[in-house]
């Protein structure tokens, strides 16, 4: 079965370790923050500038002056920093954040990524994305594998505007976990129940398959 | 205004001088912490052909939403717009120019104007659309894209607390682009919710040194929220 958002997240939040500065991405990235395990600490970095962003605020605690990068009312931790957005784009651009985490419309055997824009609609801009991928050395791109229409987002040559090229290396879709390496999506891991047939015929870009390819252990 | 000692005594005196075509920096990282009261007299004046340069264009009627409705703006530069049903109109018509440009890039070409740093290279938008007609260079085997510094005629500000010498501070995350925008304007204006004493503030905590800023004014806000979200 194709993993839900939830699933999606817990299987991102393994990846998660002790100590880590984190990124988390609007949409399927922030569920990843309700699945921290109990055993370590990470902080969470919001590119508005701020470094230890908590949970949402109870009605006392609400704070107009604290939000997060989709503008969001959100609370800070012990432990927090506030930064102007020179310093935080810094932080992300010098390649100082651990593991970011975003979606995309499309992804490639190059590791190009598009998730900004779809020519035609109304475009409302990049925001803080191009500054991540283009910062970070550790990014796990999140999204559904297909189209609801079922077309393959996983391609041989991104068809949309690009956010960035060459920048991406790992991808967990609602079907598998793959990585980018010479040229070609290689199959890591299948979701529980997920055949390799299923995902080879929604995967439009060359991809390796090894011979064995384990399920995720994901909690159902 | 004798001396060190930046405060105006009006918002009218504020934006003396601000003139039709000139090119207006903006603090704010969506509603929060933009310069709500100077943004509100630059719709009063109905100064008009304005380039604006600031994250975000606010909302349908408040911050810089609101010069949308006289179309004081004839250019936003901006990161993420499109939060308010005028501005699509508006750039559907054609009355309305934007030039999108990545956050990052956006804070860093402001701190560079204001720190005489005229252009830098970043990897950020390499092969993307943002690096059309932009020079690019290696460095360390990885192409980066010559990004140019953003100055501008005027610089709205929105602090927290300043002393009257204009050292500014500012309160969590209301901080954002507020900072680089006062050191990127010719004329920097900084609107506070409080004004004290020289001495009354850190000197070791001061985030805005006085240098940067022209006028002081103190007053009150909405604060507004884009997205009230709390847990029970």
């Amino acid at each position: 079965m194709a993993l839900t958002r939830a699933q999606m997240a817990q299987r991102i939040a393994k990846e998660l370790e002790d100590g880590f500065y984190v990124n988390l991405g609007i949409g399927i990235p922030t569920l990843v923050a309700n699945y921290v395990p109990d055993d370590i600490e990470v902080m969470l970095q919001s590119e508005n500038g701020l470094l230890g962003m908590g949970p949402f605020p109870t009605e006392d605690e609400l704070d107009a002056d604290m939000i997060n990068a989709g503008k969001q009312t959100v609370t800070a931790l012990k432990g927090a920093s506030i930064m102007d957005s020179a310093e935080s784009f810094g932080m992300i651009r010098g390649g100082h954040i651990d593991l970011t985490v975003l979606g995309a419309f499309e992804v490639d055997v190059n590791g190009d990524i598009a998730s900004w824009m779809i020519p035609g609609k109304l475009v409302k801009g990049m925001g803080g994305a191009m500054d991540l991928v283009a910062g970070a050395d550790n990014i796990i791109v999140t999204m559904t594998h297909a189209s609801k229409s079922g077309e393959s987002k996983l391609l041989s040559k991104c068809t949309l505007p690009l956010t960035g090229a060459g920048c991406i290396k790992r991808v967990l879709t609602d079907l598998a976990y793959l990585e980018i390496v010479d040229g070609a999506f290689i199959l890591k891991e299948r979701a529980p129940g997920v055949s390799v047939e299923e995902i080879m015929s929604k995967t439009a870009g060359k991809l390796v398959v090894p011979d064995h390819v384990p399920e995720m252990g994901i909690p159902a | 205004m004798p001396g060190f000692d930046k405060r105006v005594s009006s918002y009218e005196e504020a934006l003396k001088g601000l003139e039709d075509g000139m090119t207006v920096l903006a603090g704010g990282f969506g509603l929060c912490g933009i310069p709500e009261n100077l943004i509100a007299e630059i719709k009063r004046k109905g100064t008009r052909d304005l380039t604006v340069i600031s994250n975000n264009c606010g909302v349908d009627g408040f911050g810089l939403g609101m010069l949308l409705e006289d179309r004081q703006i004839r250019k936003m530069v901006a990161s993420y717009v499109g939060e308010n049903a005028l501005f699509e109109r508006q750039l559907l018509d054609g009355e309305l120019e934007v030039e999108l440009t990545p956050q990052g890039n956006l804070a860093e070409r402001m701190r560079a104007g204001g720190a005489g740093i005229p252009a830098f290279f970043t990897a950020t938008g390499y092969g993307t659309s943002v690096a059309e007609g932009k020079e690019v260079r290696d460095f360390n085997g990885r192409p980066h894209v010559l990004e140019a510094a953003i100055t501008g005629d005027f610089a709205i500000v929105k602090g927290w607390k300043a002393d009257t010498y204009g050292n500014v501070i500012y309160r969590h995350t209301a901080r954002n682009f507020n900072p680089l925008v006062a050191m990127a304007g010719k004329i920097t204006i900084v609107e506070v919710e409080e004004i004290v004493q020289p001495g009354e503030l850190d000197p070791d905590a001061i985030q805005t040194p006085g240098i940067y800023v022209n006028r002081l004014i103190c007053g009150t806000f909405e604060k507004r929220i884009e997205q009230r979200t709390v847990r029970s």
